[in-house]
């Protein structure tokens, strides 16, 4: 089976929580640093800061706060072969929040979806790199997005299909936190405990931001791991930029059974970039020629 | 170059001007009121400004309700996300009890270009203009917009205002005066009309201006109000030209074209030929790409004149 996967060095761990509903991801055990992952997540964001630029529009701060996780789980979580994108066995992997697209692109890229040259035609006429993800476009996005709050009904129609079928394959959704404003967010919350879908993993970029501002301050979302428990949810909180306790959460997230799992990530929005972090300006622009280049010295 | 200046900038100041008149001006958004420029408001009244998160849905009911209780409430996101989003919660909540609430959206159309197909907004005027009760309004320049808010303000009922993203070129002097439900004729002709909305509109002139060139006399209207439609200017150009040309930038169904259709269908049949997106979804590309790839020039404005012109009925019957 052609399925590509960096090794990396993480203790294994079993559900070792006292409370059964909500716990710590994160061990007593120093955090681990999978080097490998680590440079990959550094060329990911070179990647991201480079076709933004390159373009002159996108939305770099979201996609530099999801980079560790997407890298995570392309590179030493998902069940997936980039030669076969279409294998039916495939775990799935669900960017609701759209607009993260360019993060998405360059770990496909990495990954080896499509050449890593394929980047810089991002959002230019003919492009097989759309502004926000096209499932009919891009080899390895399995859904169309950008319009906010809709990935996690559609993860949880793969994951009864999955059932149906009796497919072993997971199924894996990223939120934006401003995302869970919506409505449809929490319609899919209720339904995807009630359906038991523990072959569902859900993950909140918390970082705080959403476009206007502060999410504390356009609308306050917490207590939102209290919220996603009250819906019936398994929740796990992580540091979304620390890569071995990222893998630590997936894997007990995939333990759970009976209910869906939810990994709240704390994340930095801009992360890695100084000028960009917690920096909302962010959001949607591009860097100028003088910020790219003191971007990517930065991430050099 | 034409001069150009951003109808977006024009909402957000005429807000500012209707609050500072009307303490019963209200203005929503969805986590976007630094694109919509509803921030001025908010930045100026804040206690009358409500951010309601991403939650388009939400905010619409929050509109009808505070329609309800005598408020004006403006609720302003994408165009793609209302009414799209949200078309139940305007049909139930705002046009069926028909309720004044106001809504801008920016954002319209494919000028909004490399966020590609999830942002392109192609189908919001049929969806607006299919809700019984409310008016709708293309704007085709900044000094139209802010004529169009200050109308929409002060006339009771449901509206749909529809705002592109890039600044426009100018069309109107700034004391112009926008008229709800009554075509501006922009250039007299007698040879064809061209009926064109929003940015479509300056290229309507250009392709006249072409036209010209080529000795046809080409009529330009600006219908900025889609609905209610100004029926009697469309069968005034139907009898007096002879043929009819729309624009707009929108699926070819369901908007300007269509209901410009029934119009001289049910008046005055003539020959027409429609310029808009053709039954697709744009891609990725600059805005200039995009009206270039999907036909939406005024070359491709002057093409569907020379077209239409070929089935027009020779003159002087
Ligand atoms: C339904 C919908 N409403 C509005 C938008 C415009 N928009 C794009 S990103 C964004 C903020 C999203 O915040 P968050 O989910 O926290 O994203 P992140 O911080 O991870 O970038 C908004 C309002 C959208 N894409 N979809
Ligand atoms: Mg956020």
């Amino acid at each position: 089976m052609a399925v590509r996967r960096l090794t990396v060095d993480v203790p294994d761990r079993g559900e070792t929580s006292a409370t059964p509903s909500s716990e710590e991801a994160a061990s007593t055990e120093p955090p681990v640093h999978p080097a490998a992952l680590i440079e990959k997540a550094r060329a990911v964001r070179r990647h991201v800061i480079r076709m933004i630029g390159h373009v002159g529009s996108g939305h770099p701060g979201g996609s530099l706060s999801a980079t560790d996780i997407l890298v995570a789980l392309y590179f030493a979580v998902l069940q997936h072969n980039p030669r076969d994108p279409h294998w039916p066995d495939r775990d799935r992997f669900i960017l609701s929040k759209g607009h993260a697209a360019p993060a998405l692109y360059a770990v496909l890229a990495e990954a080896g979806y499509f050449p890593v040259d394929e980047l810089s035609t991002l959002r230019q006429w003919g492009s097989r790199l759309q502004g926000h993800t096209d499932v009919n476009r891009t080899p390895g996005v399995e859904m169309s997005a950008g319009s906010l709050g809709q990935g996690l009904s559609f993860s949880i129609g793969m994951a009864l299909a999955a059932r149906l079928d009796r497919s072993g394959y997971h199924i894996y959704t990223l939120l934006g936190d401003g995302e869970c404003d919506e409505g449809q967010v929490w319609e899919a919350a209720m339904a995807a405990s009630h359906f038991h879908l523990d072959n569902l993993t859900a993950i909140v970029d918390r970082n705080q931001l959403q476009l206007d501002g502060w999410t504390s301050r356009i609308m306050d979302l917490e207590p939102l791991a209290d919220k996603w428990r009250a819906f019936g949810w398994h929740v796990l909180e992580v540091d979304g930029h620390n890569l071995a306790r990222l893998l630590d959460a997936f894997r007990q997230a995939k333990g759970v059974s009976g209910r869906p799992a939810v990994i709240i990530a704390r994340t930095i929005k801009g992360k890695g970039v100084s000028f960009m972090e917690n920096n909302v300006d962010f959001h949607g622009r591009a860097p100028s020629r003088d910020e790219l280049d003191k971007a990517l010295r930065e991430l050099a | 170059m034409a001069q150009t200046a951003s109808i977006r900038e024009a909402y957000g100041r005429t807000l500012v001007e209707l609050g500072k008149r009307d303490p019963n001006i209200v203005v929503l958004d969805a986590d976007l009121s630094k694109s919509t420029m509803t921030r001025y408001f908010a930045e100026q009244f804040p206690d009358r400004f409500f951010d309601c998160g991403l939650g388009e849905q939400n905010m619409v009911g929050i509109a009808a309700g505070l329609a309800a209780s005598g408020k004006i409430p403006f609720a302003s996101t994408f165009a793609v996300f209302v009414p799209g989003r949200t078309f139940d919660q305007l049909r139930m909540s705002v046009a069926q009890p028909g309720l004044n609430v106001k809504i801008v959206c920016t954002h319209g159309g494919i000028s909004v270009g490399e966020d590609g197909a999830s942002h392109h907004s192609i189908e919001d005027l049929g969806l607006a203009c299919s809700l019984p009760g409310f008016s709708v309004v293309v704007p085709a320049d900044a000094a139209e917009t802010a004529q169009a808010v200050m109308v929409a303000a002060s006339t009771p009922g449901p509206f749909y205002i529809r705002l592109c993203r890039p600044a426009s070129d100018v069309v109107h002097p700034a004391e112009c005066r926008f008229q709800l439900g009554v075509a501006e004729l922009l250039r007299q002709g007698d040879d064809v009309t061209i009926i064109a909305t929003g940015l479509m509109v300056p290229a309507a002139l250009e392709a006249a201006a072409a036209l010209a060139g080529e000795g046809v006399a080409g009529r330009v209207l600006n219908m900025s109000t889609l609905k209610p439609l100004d029926r009697e200017a469309v069968a005034g150009a139907a009898a007096e030209t002879g043929a009819i040309v729309t624009a707009e930038e929108h699926l070819l169904h369901g908007g300007l074209g269509s209901l410009v259709a029934q119009a001289v269908a049910e008046t005055h049949p003539v020959p027409m030929a429609m310029v808009a997106i053709k039954d697709t979804y744009a891609k990725s590309a600059s805005a200039g790409e995009l009206f270039r790839h999907y036909g939406l020039t005024s070359t491709d404005i002057a093409q569907a004149v020379r077209s239409v012109l070929q089935r027009k009925a020779p003159r002087g019957r």
